[in-house]
This record gives structure tokens, sequence and C-alpha cells, in this order.
């Protein structure tokens, strides 16, 4: 009777062999009948107006079939709520081709239809656009005094506000006995998933449509096409598979989506669109950012005082805000705090959440910041955090439902060697180079959502479970079904796992580590809810040895209803089946916190990050040779996977610190390097001895399967730790990211 | 792309009256640069002239006078790898896997890397003013974002540089460029291949439109004791120079007898200064006598708001170099720094 | 337009023999992925800066994007739809699954073709210079760390049968 748990086995990914092979299907991969290709154009100014937009030429080659321009959009819905996503901030949602008003570079302005995809893009050359050019506004740091507050909206429930002001921060800062402070700048940053955005829709007649679409929320995309071209729900169905990267830039509907749904209603046509890499510029990055810290602390190093203001880029019409600011205080445990938080809008497109949105730009302020504490105090860097321990969340006064972070320093600081640090910087070396440990703390918030899933067990005795979410290479099928597995006693072969179609119930966009925690929740709700119901059909059945049992007395085993209290005493599902005849038992269940206690306490996964970096100084050359992370983030339901994401996110720590910037030239108001060979992402020649420590934490109160999420916890402390060791190894103490030669040199 | 016809032509004589000095019909090789610049309409063709069949150009031969010649279609890779290569010419081996990735290095041509074009973002960028794209329109970088530009031989009207590694390592072993064109045969030093930007920045070097590059002598000494290739970019691999160099040091009774210092990422054009190499002759390899060689190699150069560091970065990575030249074995792959 | 000036192009792919009329401007990886809908091999970038594309032809790596189809006129050409042998998984995508080396498996074709043809090449012996040789293949997830595994373990003989 027992049973080894899928939860908590190292299993290979579910989907591995299609994606060896070449058979995973992504967006843009779909064929069909008489498929024709769009290519968008771009605008190439800034701000200002099209004075004329001449399409002749290009409709008059052979192939073209149709060339959308504001001029003869077909039209769409009427109001600016329509068009809000899931994830749309506060503000007016931008709306393609809806006037030919330019609002930032890039912004697209004419779908060219062709047979072709080459046709398209030829044709597009074609097109003369005039422009009425206006004055704009892209440099952030040339605009910062136009900083204000931000505007609230519903993006404000999973990002709240900077807590308030607590004690007398001006005050305690200036009686510190030490104080440390710092500017920040961080320059923008594209999310550049390997697979360019892309839909597919296969036009079905009479409004309806099926359409490929890369996203991070079919259910998101299908919401959005719904109400901004009038189709019913049912008439949409949204299908994602497969999501070759995504990083938070599918987490609204892109502008692709509402080119092709546009020509394929318009030309009753399956139609493709699928952007291209500079295209992929020209929606939604991480925005550009300057923080200020001041921290100050008593001679023993207890921070007292915490200062952390952030500015960040927004678009003109939206108010995209990020948490950056939030997490000191939930970290550290002053009594005297300010926050601030501020926008300054500018003419570019709205920014996205990007992986750690807000966290991977905040901590790194904070946690250098803490570095500076240390080294004027002279104590060590992790002593200083573990003296500033606490498991109250200091920001909202609440505990925290679970945190073993004192473990992950205890941990990592041990597989690490962090006890072979000479504290002095600049004190060791490797041959000529010059060699720093770095360490940081990261955190990253444990939320879950609403989400439904339906169970349904046919008479093989086999279960399907369904549900509208994605998997954008996070392992979330694979884990789903280690859930399910479990849940229903049986082995994975039995379990199918059918998901990211709109048809199924509902799922949230999948983003903010959330996602294991709010499907995983229903699905075992579903699973609970299908036993119970196969139990009822059992006890049923005349004569059944189930009839006088109740259903905590049995378990379910491979197929098999038994009686714990004598295991010879079971009956096979598809007995059950055959006995009553009937074909399927079928279960929709929803799971969600409990609204009345899940804001009890503060849930947080927690990571802590040590750093060996090398560097060349006369050259400015820095290599990150090894990293620790050690993570305490609940249940990890697959070390295998979930590994694989906490590497993923340090690898992004490492782009973020050393390597990605998008470029604005202001004499253009434009990104100068759209591209895969100057948006500099690691090689495999940049990373090497990366490893990764998963600390026991149980926490039953988080949600019934104890998990808390990986998907960016990986990323938070990996830049600070980098910059800290950088000024271990040089004594050189370089705030702006990303760290390039020059500011070694 | 725009619609281009396109002919495969399998002699030198037939693709030079393909070709027809008409500057609309183009060479394909490799490809790897030329289809870029085409599917985004930085550059037009009328007519592709794909000349891989002319087969007698694609391999390696020794010379009567100690050197060897490498084919215009030989492959980057098959260059790299060939054993008299990286006997010989260790040098150039280490710089053309510096350069570009393995798939590109076995796609592209030695011909064809010598008429790589410039990666300054703006001639990239149709909708921005650009001297090398469209003569006359103006230069972008100067005042814009040019973190990767030239600091050394620009002029007002451009400061893009030349992003070939292999190129540099052939300046510094001072090869000869033949070419064949309507008008016969021709040899160009290499030093006088490429050009400067000066007024007329679209035209990157001196071959005549029609004509084509057969392939690139060596001359018989390759400097295989004393040699390194070092390569400074924003990553480890897989990128364009910021600054590299190509360093061979004829090195006898601790004496330069010949030295040879070649510089990538800095200029319109592999840079060699003459000056500083003559200045090492004679002297010990030694820090302080790179260090000067350096300074001359650098003198007059001149930086822009995002660039300036170069300068410094280049004159440090001529002396680093130069110590690894000493100790060739310690080099890595990529030329990483090392030493 | 699109009618005049198609050439006719013979691809072996994979085995089999393709006799197609194509415009010479057409890149072999749009040939593959919408003529011949074999869509395993990727498109990231479209022009040479990602790996993504890559594709075996005659037995060398090469990146599809930046090749014309009509320049590949005869060619042997192996997408990753013809790695494995049909029945079993080459060693590389077997080691590919085992060391979780993807995420989300969009660049894992470009990957796996460039490490086999890496193999072929015998030119990296130590682990750094298989990371040099494989830089030509980004990966956005961050998977660096399986795939290199993956790599090694294949070059050590791990998943030879």
């Amino acid at each position: 009777m027992t049973r080894k748990p899928m939860i908590g086995q190292s299993i290979s990914r579910l989907e591995g062999p299609l994606k060896v092979t070449g058979e995973a299907k992504y967006a843009g991969e779909y064929n069909a009948e008489n498929l024709v290709y769009g290519y968008v154009v771009n605008s190439s100014i800034t701000k200002g107006s099209i004075s004329a937009i001449d399409t002749d030429d290009a409709k008059k080659m052979n192939g073209v079939i149709e060339i959308f321009t504001h001029e003869n959009r077909p039209p769409t819905a009427w109001f600016d709520i329509q068009y809000a996503d899931m994830d749309a901030p506060p503000g007016t949602v931008f709306k393609p081709l809806k006037d030919n008003i330019i609002k930032y570079n890039g912004q697209p302005i004419a779908l060219v239809v062709a047979e072709t995809f080459e046709m398209a893009r030829y044709a597009a050359m074609k097109i003369k656009v005039a422009y009425i050019d206006e004055e704009f506004e892209t440099d952030f740091k040339a605009k910062l005094h136009n900083e204000r507050n931000p505007k609230k909206g519903l993006a404000s429930m999973l990002k709240p506000p900077p807590p308030k002001p607590k004690g007398d921060f001006e005050e305690a800062y200036r009686n510190s006995y030490v104080q440390s402070s710092g500017t920040f700048k961080h320059g923008t940053e594209h999310h550049n998933p390997m697979e360019m955005f892309a839909s597919t829709v296969i036009y079905q007649g009479k409004g309806k449509l099926k359409i490929y679409d890369k996203t991070q929320g079919t259910i998101n995309s299908q919401l959005y096409v719904a109400n901004v071209f009038g189709l019913k729900m049912k008439n949409v169905q949204v299908i994602s598979p497969f999501v070759g990267g995504a990083f938070g830039s599918g987490l609204r509907p892109q502008y692709q989506l509402f080119m092709a749904v546009m020509a394929s209603l318009a030309l009753k046509r399956n139609v493709r669109v699928t952007l291209d890499r500079t295209q992929m510029f020209t929606f939604g990055h991480r925005p550009p950012t300057i923080q200020y810290t001041r921290f100050g602390a008593d001679q023993n190093g207890k921070v007292n005082a915490l200062y952390h203001k952030a500015s960040a880029e927004t678009s003109q019409f939206e108010d995209y805000v990020e948490m950056v600011v939030n997490w000191s205080n939930m970290l550290y445990p002053a009594e005297n705090t300010l926050m601030e938080s501020k926008l300054v809008p500018l003419d570019v497109y709205s920014p996205l959440d990007m992986r750690a949105p807000g966290g991977s730009t905040g901590i790194h302020a904070i946690e250098i910041t803490m570095d500076e504490l240390a080294f004027k105090l002279n104590i060590d860097p992790l002593e200083l955090r573990l003296i500033n321990y606490s498991n109250v969340d200091k920001s909202s006064d609440k505990e925290y439902s679970s945190k073993e972070l004192r473990e992950c320093y205890l941990q990592g600081a041990e597989k690490f060697g962090w006890s072979k640090r000479n504290p002095k910087p600049r004190s060791m070396k490797r041959g000529n180079k010059l060699i720093g440990y770095g360490m940081a703390t990261g955190i990253w918030d444990a939320n879950r959502l609403l989400a439904r899933v339906e169970a349904r067990m046919t008479s093989d005795g086999k279960v399907e479970l369904k549900s509208a979410v994605t998997d954008i290479g996070t392992g979330t099928f694979t884990v789903l079904s280690q859930i399910a597995s479990d849940e229903l006693g049986m082995n994975l072969e039995n379990v199918t796992f059918s998901y990211a179609d709109s048809s199924m119930p509902f799922a949230p966009i999948q983003g903010g580590s959330f996602t294991t925690a709010t499907v995983g929740a229903a699905v075992k709700t579903a699973c609970q809810a299908l036993n119970k119901k196969i139990f009822k059909k059992a006890a049923s059945l005349k004569e059944s040895f189930l009839s006088f049992a109740q259903f905590e007395d049995i378990i379910f085993r491979n197929g098999f209803l038994i009686l714990k209290s004598d295991p010879e005493s079971r009956i096979s599902v598809v007995d059950i089946f055959k006995q009553l005849s009937i074909k399927e038992i079928k279960t929709t269940n929803t799971a969600m916190p409990n609204p009345l206690t899940s804001g009890k306490k503060a849930k947080a996964a927690h990571s802590a990050v040590f750093v060996e970096v090398e560097v060349d100084e006369e050259l400015g050359v820095i290599e990150v040779t090894r990293a620790v992370t050690s993570v305490a983030a609940g249940k990890i339901i697959n070390p295998k996977t979930a590994e694989s994401q906490i590497l993923g996110g340090m690898v992004w720590g490492i782009s973020k610190a050393l390597h990605e910037e998008t470029i604005t030239d202001h004499q253009f108001g434009k990104y100068m390097n759209p591209n895969l060979a100057e948006y500099h992402i690691p090689v495999h020649a940049d990373i090497h001895d990366l490893s990764v420590i998963f600390v026991e934490e149980q926490d039953q109160f988080v949600n019934d399967l104890g998990i808390k999420g990986v998907g960016e916890i990986g990323i938070v402390g990996m830049p600070p730790a980098i910059a800290n060791a950088v000024f271990h190894a040089t004594g050189k103490r370089i705030n702006d990211l990303p760290i390039h030669f020059e500011r070694l040199l | 792309m725009n619609n281009f016809s396109y002919t495969k032509v399998s002699t030198l004589a037939d693709a030079i009256h393909e070709i027809d000095g008409d500057i609309r019909n183009k060479i394909v090789a490799g490809g790897t640069n030329i289809n870029d610049l085409l599917r985004y309409f930085i550059t037009k063709a009328d007519k592709l002239v794909d000349i891989n069949p002319v087969s007698e150009y694609n391999s390696i031969v020794r010379l009567e006078n100690g050197g060897i010649r490498l084919g215009a279609l030989h492959t980057n890779a098959d260059t790299a790898y060939d054993p008299i290569v990286e006997e010989r010419y260790p040098l150039l081996s280490k710089a053309i896997l510096a350069g570009a990735s393995a798939q590109i290095r076995n796609m592209a041509t030695n011909g064809g890397n010598l008429m790589q074009r410039t990666r300054c973002y703006y001639f990239y960028d149709i909708h921005t003013p650009c001297n090398k794209r469209d003569l006359g329109s103006g230069c972008s970088a100067i005042n814009g974002y040019n973190r990767i530009h030239a600091v050394v031989g620009q002029s007002e009207n451009c400061i893009a540089v030349f992003p070939s590694d292999m190129c540099v390592a052939l300046a510094a072993l001072q090869a000869t460029v033949n070419i064949s064109g309507p008008n016969g045969e021709r040899t160009l030093p290499f030093a006088d291949f490429h050009r400067l930007p000066g007024d007329t920045p679209n035209i990157d070097n001196n071959l005549i439109h029609g004509e084509i590059i057969t392939s690139i002598d060596l001359p018989e000494k390759g400097f295989e004791k004393n040699y390194s290739y070092l390569k400074l970019r924003d990553r480890s691999s897989y990128a364009f120079a910021l600054v590299s160099v190509a360093t061979g040091l004829d090195i006898q009774n601790n004496v330069v007898k010949e030295a040879r210092i070649a510089l990538g990422g800095v200029a319109h054009k592999p840079w060699r200064v003459l000056e500083a190499e003559d200045f090492l002759i004679g002297k010990e390899p030694v820090r302080e006598n790179f260090a000067k060689a350096a300074d001359l190699i650098l003198k007059g150069a001149q930086g822009y708001e995002h660039n300036s560091f170069k300068i410094e970065l280049a004159k440090r990575a001529v002396i680093r170099n130069c110590m690894m030249a000493l100790n060739p074995e310690v080099q890595r792959p990529g030329a990483k720094p090392s030493v | 337009m699109t009618a005049k000036n198609t050439q006719t192009t013979t691809l072996h792919i994979n085995g089999y023999t393709h006799v197609l009329s194509i415009e010479p401007w057409i890149s072999l990886l749009d040939i593959l992925r919408e003529h011949l809908q074999l869509t395993g091999t990727k498109k990231g970038c479209d022009h040479g800066q990602c790996g993504a594309c890559t594709v075996l032809v005659n037995g060398k790596r090469i990146l599809s994007c930046l090749a014309l189809g009509v320049m590949k006129d005869g060619a042997q050409i192996t997408t990753i739809e013809g790695i494995s042998n049909g029945t079993e998984l080459h060693p590389v995508q077997k080691a590919f699954i085992e060391h979780d080396a993807f995420q989300c498996g969009y660049c894992t074709p470009g990957q796996i073709c460039s490490a086999i043809g890496m193999l072929n090449e015998n030119k990296a012996e130590t682990r750094e210079e298989v990371q040099e040789l494989m830089s030509g293949n980004l990966c956005r997830c961050g998977a660096n760390k399986g795939i290199i595994d993956a790599v090694m373990a294949v070059k050590e003989g791990g998943y030879n049968e």
C-alpha cells in the first residue's frame, strides 16, 4: 500500500521528447489551409502624427492581399476599458491603428497581408509614410524633475504601494552610529524570449476564431480578442501549448494578436503575424530606474533606519508600477522607515513586468547598501544579515508563514566556503586576477490567486485534468501532473494533463511565481472532489464493502479504492464504471486563498546568494566563476525542474549585472541595439560553476501544498551579490548596471 | 529582401562577366553578411552571383616563397583548423576562432571576411542618417550612442569600425590580397586593402566594383613562437570586439627582432602603427617597452561621449597581449585574457 | 513577381529528396519552416545572431537563416526532425532530457544540432572549449549549465549504447 509520492521527485519534464525532436509546435508554427502572412510596419518617428500614408505601390505588388492602416482599419471596440487586459496598468491601453497619432518609436502603423512572409515584408518597405514630427522626450535622467506619484488601479492589488512611513527616519538616520547610502541607476531591458511573438488565427466562419498565440495567459488573450472585436467569448479559442520563453512579455496581449485577428476577420482568412527581432523591442520592457538608499545602524549592526526611493520610467498613457522599494523592511526589522515610489512619464511604450519586476531592481540597491554597512561596521556581511534577522515582516508587522532564510545563509555559506573570505577588499588573488566574494539576500512574494480545474475519469480508469494555464518552460505541466498523481494515487502514465487552451477551466496569467500554488491548489481540490465522486458511486453499489465506510476510510491506489483497515477489501475503478455502466465521472472545482485568513501572515520565498568573481583589473574583465544560491521556497514539487528555474534566474542575474541593456539614442528617441548581437545576453562561455540548494521548509499556512514558487527568487539576489563581490575584489563600489569595462578602468 | 535574380557560376571569368562592374550585382559566397544586409534593406541587389562552385579558390596551398595561399572561398573554419595554419600561423587561427560563432565560421569565407560591413547601429537602421549607407545623409553616431565606435583614423563623416577579427591577424602578418577583375589581376598589400572613411565612408576598401578577391597570401614568417590574439567585448564569445589585438613577436636572445601589432575594433580598418613596431626592435620584450609601443599606437586617438574608455583599454590590451605573446601556450579559447 | 524568377532546387533533407521551385531570396530556414512544414528548426532572430536555426548541411553545422535555399541545391541537410533514428533518440537528445538542458525548448533544436556538429568537428577537449564552441547558440531561459552538462556527458561517452 505504500507508494512513493511523486511530489518531491526529480522527474524529467514530460514534454521533453517533443522539445528535443522538434515536434513541439509554437504559435507561429501551425499550418493552415491558404494561410496568409502579415508583416507589421512600425513608426520611424517617436512622437507626432502621420500626415499621409501611401500604400499604392505596395498594394500593386503581386501577392499582396491587403494593407491595413489607421485609415481603413475595420471598426473595433469603442471604450478604453474593452482593451484592458488582466495585466493592464492604470491608464489608457494602447490601441493599434486607432488613429494617426504616434506615441512612441516603433509603434505599429500598418499591417501588410500577403501570400508569403517575404512578400509581405518586401511590400512593407514600399509603403511611404509622411509624418509631422513633434518634440519628444525619452531621456529618463534628463526628465527626472517631472517625477510624480503613480496612479492607483487594479494592478495595485498584486503590487501594493510602498508601506507608510514609520517612526522618524531622518532623526534616526542622523543619529545612527553608521550610515550607508547609495544611488543606483539601471537601464532599460527587454525580455527577448528566443521565440518571437506570433499569432496564427484560424478563421472558422461566423465570428468564430481559433488562435494559436504566444502568451502567458490563454484566457487573457481570449478576453482581449472578444472585447476588442466584439466576439462572443465562446467563439474565441486561444491555444498556446508551447511558449518559447516569455519572462513577463506574454502577460499582456501583444499587438501581433490584434493585427492577426483584425486581418483574419476582415479577410475571412487564416492569418499569421510574426514579429521580427527588432519588433520585439517595440512593446514592453523593464523600465530604467534610479534609486536612492540611506540605511543607518547602531554599533552592533542593528539597522534602525531605512530610506529607499525609486523613480521609474513609464509611458504617457499608462502608469506602469512595480514594487521596487517595498522590500527592505520586509527583510530588516528597522523601526524608522521612509519609502517612496515615483514615475517619470516619457514618450515610450508602457513598461511591462519582466522576470522579478521591481524585486530584481530594488533588492540590488538594498543588498549593496547592506554590504556597505557591513564594510563600514567591519562586520562580516553574512553576520550583519543574521544580526538583523527577523521572522516578522516589519513593513506589515506580520509574522512570516515560514522563513528558513537562516538555513539558506548557513547552508549556502558552507557549500560556498564563505569562511575562507578575507574581509579586506583587494586581499584575495588568483594569479594576476583579483578574487572577490560577495553575498546577498533574495526575497519574493508567495502569492496565490484563483483557479479552476476539471478532473475527469473515464471507464478505462484514466484521469484527464484540464486547465487553461500555460507552461512557458517553467515545468508547470509536469509539476501539476505530479500533484495530480499523488492526489489520485495514480501513476503518471494514467494521468493526462491538458492545458493552455482558453476553452478549459480558468487560470490566471502565468507570472509572479504564483502559478504552481494557484493552479496546483485547484488540481488538488479537483482531484479530491473526483475521488469523492468515485467513492460515492462505489458506495452506491449493492453489497459493496464500501457501503459502511466513510470517504476517510479509503485510500486510492493505482485505480483501486482500498479499505484502510482491511487492504484486502478493494474495488477497481474500472469495475465501478462497468457495474454502473457509466462512461465518465467529471468534476470542475475552484480553489482560492481563504480571504479571511490568508492575509494574516506574511508569505515569501527567500534566498541567500554567494558569488565568486575573478576580476582582471588591468583590462576590466569580470567573470562570475562560482555561485551558490540556496533557496527556501516551501515544498519543492520537482527538484530537477525547480533547480533549472533557479539556475535560469541566476543566469539572468549575471546578465543583468554584467551584460544586458537596451540603449536609447535620444536624438531619435529610439532603441539602438534592437537585436541579439548588440543586446548582450550571456553565452555558454560566460556561465561557469553554478549550484543550487533547496533548504527544507515546511509551511502549512501558505497553501495546502506548502509551495511558494520558484520563478523569480533565483534572479533577485544575484546582481547585488555580484556587485558586492566586485567591491570585495577591487574596492570599487559600482552601483550602476550593467557593470562594463569602463566602470572598472 | 528585394526580389533579385540569382545565378551560379563555376569559373572566375563567368563571375566577372556576370558582375559586369555593376554595383547592383553582388557576389555571394558564405552569405553571412550579404544576406543580412539584403534582408533588412540595408543594401539592395538586382542580381546575386553565387561563386561557390569556383573550386580552384577553395583550398590552401603552399607557395614557392615559403608562404601559403588562402583561397578566397575556403571557409573561415577550415582555414583556422588547417594543419599548416595551426602550425605556422597560429595567430591567424586564434583570431579567426575569436570571431562570430562556429556555425558562422563554417559558412563564412576568407574573401567574404574582408568584405564584411561595419556593425555600427546606425548603419543597420535605415531610418537614421548614415554616410556609409547613404552618403551625404550625415553621421548619427558622432553625437549618438558611440560606445562601439572608432577612436583612431575616423573622420567627421564616419566613426564606424571594421568588425573582423581575421583581418586583424592578416594585417599583423602582412598578407597580400590577390584580386581579379575585368582588367586582369592585381595584388594589394593588406594594409592598403581597407581604407579610412575620409569623405567617402560608403567605400570600405580599395576593390573596384567588378573585381573579386581570389586569394590571400601569407608570407613565410608566421610568428608561431611568440604570438597572441586578445579580444575584449561585452560577453565572452559571439560578440564583436570593443578592442582586439593581434601580436606577433620575433624574439632572439631576449631582444625583439621584429614586432607586429594590429588592433581591431578601434578604426575603420585593422590598425597598425609602424612607428610603434619599429620602436620595439632591438629592445627587451618587457612591459615598459610594450607600454611605450602602446602609447605610440594610440597617439592622437580621439574618443567620443561613450567610447573614450577604448583608448586606455586599447593601450592596456596591447601591453597585455604582448605579454601573452611571450607565453602563447596559456591562451584561452575565444581569445580571452590570460597571464 | 512571385511566379517568375523561381529556381528549381533539389534539397536532400533527413533522407528525403525535395525538388522545389523557389525564389532565390527565400532563406533555407523559411523553406524548412514555411514550405516544408519542418518547423522544428527555429527562427529566433532571422539574421545570424542566435543559433536557433542551426542545421547540419553536409555534416557541418550552419545557420539556415543566413543561407539562401537556392545556394544549397544538391546539399544533404539534417534538421532536428532527422536527428533520431526514428525509433530511438540520439544520445544528445537523451542527454538533453536527462540533464534538463532546456526550459521553453525554443533554442533546443539549434542547441542539439550545434552540439552534434561540434562533436563531429572534434575540436573541443575541455569544458571551457565546449562552452566556447557552443557559444553560437543563445539560451534565454538560462539553461546553459544543463546544456553544457549534457554535451559533456555525451562527449565522455555516457550516452553511447
